[in-house]
């Protein structure tokens, strides 16, 4: 028993290590891009601590969110920025303040933290209430049972977030370009090696998306990460050629884009009628949370699609 | 017996890490593109069916067994697609430098 804990240990100490390593490179790194790649790297070495912590939602969402979607949209900032910057605005001052600040703001949060896990005596969790009340949510996954009823309004608000954030996205449209398919236009080899591949992957990653999305009612998985692999295969396919760009005057995407805030305000509002805000009734607990996960894994899926191919731009 | 199958993973495994190590190497010093993806495709997809084949072993049963094969095989047909991907567009790219002209 005693050598296996060790080796354990051993490796949670190293993971510790890489990711403060790979945190400290890329916050000090002068290059954007390496920068960009450091923290895709960082995200899945937190991923993986996730599943030492026995936190497997979170570690599909970090991994899929975190390193895949947020990288995608940090480099294709990146590639834009190339366009724009100039190599010698360095006012280094500022600078030196730009990374002192929140670095000292991270180190106080951090050592808070530190201070309460190591020191509090924690008697009393919710994990007790949240598995007794797990049957009145119809899922068997706590992680879905909190995400979409303990703590629907934070969910509420974290698509509505999103879709508020697509909205800023399309605002950044040329006003010539309003009504043209999103992103740069793609140029692909019929029958070449990526649209071959864009023909391949998505049925598997459709497969494995609604696994997952079927699976976050009793076990790992969820709106959010199946959500994230519906909108990559959406993107594989709109590059490799197989499907064409939607543009933002489009009814059905803004219907897709919209379907899960809507859905989930309107439950939201029907509760009211029965007793109050955000209410989802213990009888219909299960096929309601399915259908609300439903539409907001179509709703996320769209949205992150989107908000990757940004708005219609001309081709250089 | 049990032996046997442990000693076979580790076996498999330090080859396969062997792989991985190589192919950093690689990474890290060959001089242009093409070289660098060399190193990385062949050493990686023969390191990560390395270390496939050592879990193998240890899989509970046939169903997990086939989902590690499975991720092998994706992440194999990725790496091929993409490698190609990065290889033709280094290939652009030189030519561009070529020929500024048109």
């Amino acid at each position: 028993m005693a050598p296996a804990f060790s080796a354990l240990t051993l490796f949670d100490v190293v993971l510790c290590v890489l990711i403060i390593g790979v945190a400290l490179c890329s916050s000090s790194v002068r290059d954007l891009f390496a920068a960009t790649v450091l923290l895709i790297i960082y995200g899945v070495f937190v991923a993986i601590a996730w599943v030492r912590l026995g936190a497997v939602d979170v570690a599909l969402a970090e991994a899929a969110i975190g390193a895949g979607l947020t990288g995608v949209l940090l480099i294709g900032a990146v590639a834009r920025l190339k366009i724009t910057e100039s190599p010698a605005a360095a006012v280094s001052r500022w600078q030196f303040a730009a990374k002192v600040i929140p670095a000292s703001l991270g180190l106080l949060i951090a050592s808070g933290l530190a201070y309460l896990v190591l020191t509090v005596e924690w008697r009393e969790t919710l994990q007790a209430p949240v598995l007794a009340n797990l049957p009145d949510t119809g899922v068997l996954n706590p992680v879905t049972a909190v995400l979409l009823n303990y703590r629907a309004y934070d969910t509420l608000l974290e698509t509505s977030v999103l879709f508020a954030a697509l909205i800023a996205s399309w605002c950044t449209t040329h006003d010539d370009l309003w009504g043209e398919r999103a992103g740069l236009r793609q140029h692909t080899r019929r029958a070449g090696i990526l649209a071959t591949f864009g023909r391949f992957l998505p049925p598997i990653g459709l497969i494995v998306g609604i696994h997952i999305f079927w699976a976050g009612a009793d076990k790992w998985g969820g709106a959010f990460q199946a959500g994230t692999i519906f909108a990559a295969v959406w993107i594989l396919a709109i590059m490799a050629g197989v499907i064409d760009a939607p543009n933002a005057t489009g009814r059905s995407i803004r219907s897709f884009a919209v379907a899960g805030p809507m859905f989930f305000t309107f439950v939201a509002l029907t509760g009211v009628l029965a007793q109050s805000f955000l209410i989802i009734p213990v009888m219909v607990a299960k096929p309601l949370t399915l259908a609300i996960e439903a539409c907001l894994t179509l709703s996320i899926a769209a949205t992150l699609m989107l908000l990757v191919l940004g708005a219609p731009r001309r081709s250089a | 017996m049990s032996v046997i199958v442990t000693a076979t993973t580790i076996l498999l495994l330090l080859i396969g890490v062997a792989f991985f190590l190589a192919g950093s190497m690689g990474l890290l010093r060959f001089p242009d593109v093409h070289a660098r993806l060399h190193a990385l495709t062949k050493a990686d997809n023969l390191g990560l069916g390395f270390i496939t084949l050592a879990l193998l072993p240890q899989a509970a049963d046939v169903w997990i067994a086939s989902k590690l094969v499975m991720i092998w095989l994706l992440t194999m047909l990725a790496a091929a697609t993409v490698s190609q991907l990065i290889a033709r567009s280094a290939l652009h790219e030189e030519d561009v430098k070529q020929e500024p002209g048109p």
